[in-house]
């Protein structure tokens, strides 16, 4: 713990790039993922393949990712740049799934009842489908977010900062308490991401008996 | 007006689940569509406000058949009630009642003063009840609530099916009566869809007797109860209605 005293505002810096790393790319997860998720509610034939792609990404070891899109053009020139996209891709499972599980799962009566009155497809969607699947879709933000807060640590090693460097130089240096000192900012995040989330996915559940 | 010619439904994965149903709806009318599941009644309802295609033959309201008509336009025009309401669960009773008039762009005044004249109108008190949510009213309430949304755009057609048919007989009767008020009031052109026959007597002005996709006839109460036709009599002995009139022939 010595350390982490002792470096309040390294470590303060590299846990605000590691909180900026993370919500950028949760929030470009979101912007991608959840009109996937509703595209996939809307044409059968194209959920094999969104699904299917979703899940090989999941599939490919996340510093292997990082290496893989190192070469890229405008993405490799900024290390962060590739972490911010890894961590996406990785996010998109859980939230593309959980959206698509939280409309299909809307009451077959509420559906039914909704397009009797005659809500056009756009007003069904933001009327009642995402209202009442917004408690779901938050639970796949939540644990995308928990599982980047620790996947990006790994950014480090390809030189994108973030808590991970702490981790990275303390295996290097065989000194845990400069592990300690990535680790257990990277810990708290990830709880405290997790309670915050959660407050939220609460407050967006519809109200049931 | 609702008129069916020549109509059938056949889903594309299976049998045909309506054949050559002609009907007439005139303005104003209650008509129930009596029969067992599986007879063809929900389906012939939602092809009014074409929930489902026919497969063959025409479907008119107000003159104009369903495929010409604009789908949202078509079923903004007609009020849906279903069994269980089928209301919107994170909504309140006031947002389930002032949906789609709010869709309609309608002014917030007028939008609450139609809501809580809806409410009263059928037995619940504004005051008590519109901010409440779905899971908070009874299953009768709910009902109330969805037979209220139907008619807050002031639909001239109203289709229901099984309204009150997941309800406690005492709630059930009270609704029935209700209804028969509301009818009077409204003069909707009113389909309603059940199984039961003590409920298609009470409440319809003709009933349609409905099996196996087919529509085997449409009667009147009183012409329901004295047919002769044994499909009809085994319906109203199945509900102990014909016993009286046995035992009157006798004597």
């Amino acid at each position: 713990m010595n350390y982490i005293f002792a470096h309040p505002a390294e470590i303060a810096n590299s846990a605000l790039l590691h909180i900026w790393m993370v919500g950028i790319s949760m929030l470009l997860a979101i912007v991608i993922g959840i009109p996937l998720g509703i595209l996939m509610t809307r044409h059968r034939k194209l959920r094999p393949a969104i699904l299917g792609s979703a899940n090989i990404i999941q599939t490919i070891p996340s510093l292997a990712l990082f290496g893989f899109l190192l070469p890229a053009p405008w993405l490799g020139e900024r290390a962060y740049r590739i972490a911010v996209v890894t961590l996406a891709l990785y996010a998109l499972l859980p939230i593309v799934r959980n959206t698509f599980q939280g409309i299909t799962g809307v009451d077959p009566a509420v559906r039914e009842a909704a397009e009797g009155m005659g809500l056009t497809r756009r007003q069904l969607l933001f009327q009642v489908e995402l209202p009442l699947s917004a408690g779901v879709i938050m639970a796949g933000v939540r644990t995308a977010t928990v599982i980047s807060v620790g996947v990006a640590t790994i950014a480090a090693a390809i030189g994108a900062g973030g808590l991970g460097e702490f981790i990275f130089r303390g295996l290097a240096m065989v000194n845990n308490q400069l592990i300690l000192a990535g680790a257990l900012p990277a810990a708290v995040l990830a709880l405290g991401s997790d309670l915050i989330l959660g407050w939220i996915q609460g407050r967006l559940t519809p109200p049931h008996a | 007006m609702i008129e069916f010619r020549n109509v059938s439904y056949q889903p594309s994965n299976g049998e045909a689940v309506l054949q050559d149903m002609n009907l007439v709806v005139e303005r104003g009318e209650t008509l129930v569509l009596l029969g067992r599941s599986g007879s063809g009644k929900t389906t012939s309802l939602k092809l009014i406000n074409r929930l489902i295609q026919q497969s063959g033959g025409d479907v008119r309201v107000e003159g104009k058949s369903t495929t010409e008509w604009d789908l949202i336009q078509l079923r903004r025009g007609i009020g849906y009630v279903i069994q269980e309401a089928g209301l919107f669960p994170h909504y309140t009773v006031a947002k389930n009642v002032g949906l789609l008039l709010k869709i309609e762009r309608k002014s917030k005044a007028e939008i609450r003063e139609r809501t809580e004249e809806m409410l009263r109108m059928v037995d619940l008190d504004p005051g008590q009840f519109a901010d409440r949510y779905p899971y908070q009213l009874s299953g009768g309430q709910r009902q109330r609530v969805g037979v209220a949304r139907a008619l807050a755009a002031d639909p001239p057609i109203l289709l229901m099916d099984e309204p009150f048919g997941a309800l406690d007989p005492l709630s059930r009767s009270e609704l029935q009566q209700h209804f028969l008020r509301m009818r009077e009031q409204l003069h909707k052109t009113i389909i309603l869809v059940t199984h039961d026959v003590r409920e298609a007597l009470l409440l319809g002005i003709r009933i349609g007797l409905m099996e196996s996709g087919k529509l085997l006839g449409t009667y009147t109460p009183e012409q329901f109860k004295s047919s002769h036709d044994p499909k009809v009599r085994a319906y109203l002995e199945a509900f102990g209605l014909c016993e009286a009139e046995d035992e009157r022939g006798k004597s």
